[in-house]
């Protein structure tokens, strides 16, 4: 059984047709890279599956379990994280704050020094808050809430959007030793080279529709879809 | 003529009024900042907890009990509107959110006016309120001072729920950004509930205690309201410390004009939130929050 199971979904926004009859699967710790152009409907796929957005018709299953049309919280309780694009860390909250928030309805929690092993320094920031933190520290927090709820599955949305190419590194070895200790994730990004050096497979969406599936050698090897779909 | 006097008397009452602006506001303001929704009616809940507290004091004689059951009917009515009413309007357009609770706070108000007639009332003050005090610069109402004293209590209490606990972490959280704290696992409805009892129950406590200062009737909500929507613009929506400050600024501004110039005292309520809102337009201690 895979860990997550997406079968035909279309979603809307409002009257708008975003997302095609899309399926796609993410087998237990394995990290899948979800690609394609701006509009291509990578983050409205993530936002339906953490119940941000219902899907009008398909099936989206957790370990087998149906939870389409279920509310975000229902669906962060069975180990789903979405990690959002924006971020969208509480300002008003101090560090600390924030990943005990995170943590308040997790069924197993990390503790707050395992969180600061992996990200120092969210640890020498602890006390200040989430609107005083850069960009890059933001991240760190995001990806810091979705672990010390020890998520089953974290997806990630352009996790690297817009940061400094230190930071970037820094948080690309997070990644890797999270898809090493065999955590699943699935990975939204524009920068394609760093997506495919963390996925094992990957899905292309072109305009609400998939259009290609494989593994990252393969997408590497076929140039005419890095070239249309993806303009590389 | 000003005197010293008189400017010091003035400044107290400003004092005792902003205390209580600041507990009216406070519901007002944490609800519209988790929520969203501006409740028109809070007005409305304020006048019921006046009037409850009259009742519970008519009967028992016991100040106490009047603030008890005073809150307490207004949290069990809070908590009925927001799961029979307000609840279904989270994810409505504003205006069906204002248009709702302005014509929840007509209909409360005139059930009150069927059950007690528009004459207007007035609760004795409790026995431990009787006399002046000395303050050093003035002799000032006994009850007065307590009412401060009271209403610093239940903002303390109300401070602790909101840094010391885990609810209040999650209504802080709440007021930036509820699809993130739903996103994270937290049931954000239950705690609005929560939110919409406890913001009612505030406005109530808030109408007991002033009972006995001003006169009790079917319509004492609507200035009150007004007042609370001033001072949550000159404090920032959904702001802990905004709220106090504003509330303060509030009641001071209109006890200090009322002695100079009375009729301009609304005004200058008026001009002060302008003010703010030329000069900082997100409010006092105001955040900016996700839509």
């Amino acid at each position: 059984m895979s860990l997550l199971e997406i079968d035909a979904i279309n979603t809307y926004y409002g009257e708008a047709h975003v997302l095609f009859d899309i399926s796609l699967h993410v087998e237990q710790n394995e990290v899948v890279a979800l690609l394609g152009r701006n509009g291509a409907g990578k983050t409205t796929t993530l936002k339906t599956i953490m119940g941000v957005l219902a899907p009008q018709s398909g099936a989206i299953r957790v370990n087998g379990e149906p939870v389409q049309g279920l509310a975000p919280y229902q669906i962060a309780r069975r180990g789903v994280q979405l990690v959002p694009e924006e971020r969208r860390i509480i300002g008003a909250l101090t560090v600390e704050e924030n990943l005990e928030l995170a943590a308040l309805s997790a069924p197993q929690r990390w503790s707050l020094s395992r969180i600061y092993q992996i990200f120092p320094r969210l640890g020498e920031r602890r006390k200040n808050h989430g609107n005083e933190l850069s960009g890059g520290e933001q991240q760190m927090l995001a990806i810091a809430r979705a672990l010390i709820r020890d998520a089953k599955l974290i997806l990630l949305d352009e996790p690297f959007e817009g940061l400094a190419p230190l930071i970037v590194r820094d948080l690309l070895k997070v990644c890797r030793l999270l898809a090493d200790e065999g955590r699943t994730i699935i990975i939204v990004e524009q920068n394609v080279a760093a997506a495919l050096s963390l996925a094992q497979r990957c899905y292309v969406l072109n305009n609400g529709h998939m259009v290609w599936e494989g593994t990252g050698a393969a997408l590497k090897a076929d140039p005419d879809i890095m070239q249309t779909h993806l303009g590389i | 003529m000003v005197t010293w006097a008189l400017l010091w008397a003035q400044l107290f009452n400003g004092l005792v009024l902003g205390a209580l602006l600041v507990l009216v506001a406070m519901g007002l303001t944490i609800v519209f900042g988790t929520l969203g929704i501006v409740n028109f009616a809070h007005g409305a809940l304020y006048m019921i907890g006046a009037y409850a507290g009259y009742v519970a004091f008519l009967h028992t004689q016991s100040f106490i009990l009047a603030m008890v059951s005073g809150a307490a009917v207004v949290l069990l009515i809070g908590v009925i509107l927001e799961r029979g009413l307000i609840r279904h309007y989270y994810a409505r357009p504003p205006e069906d959110q204002i248009l709702v609770t302005f014509g929840l706070a007509i209909v409360l108000i005139e059930i009150v006016r069927l059950i007690f007639g528009g004459i207007s009332r007035r609760t004795d003050e409790p026995i431990w309120g009787n006399g002046v005090v000395n303050l050093g610069l003035l002799y000032y109402p006994r009850y007065q001072v307590e009412v401060l004293g009271i209403v610093t209590l239940v903002l303390i209490a109300l401070y602790l729920v909101l840094y010391r606990t885990k609810i209040g972490l999650i209504v802080r959280a709440g007021i930036e950004d509820p699809l993130m704290v739903n996103i994270l696992g937290i049931n954000v409805t239950r705690t609005f509930l929560l939110v919409f009892g406890l913001g009612a129950m505030a406005a109530g406590f808030a109408g007991v205690i002033n009972a006995p200062i001003v006169s009790v009737d079917p319509d004492m909500g609507a200035p009150i309201l007004i007042q609370c929507f001033v001072v949550i613009v000159i404090g920032g929506v959904g702001s802990f410390w905004g709220a106090v400050a504003g509330g303060l600024i509030a009641g001071e501004t209109l006890s200090l004009t009322t002695m100079v110039a009375p009729d301009y005292a609304q005004v200058m309520l008026f001009a002060a939130m302008a003010f703010i809102l030329i000069v900082r337009p997100q409010g006092l201690f105001g955040v900016k929050t996700r839509q």
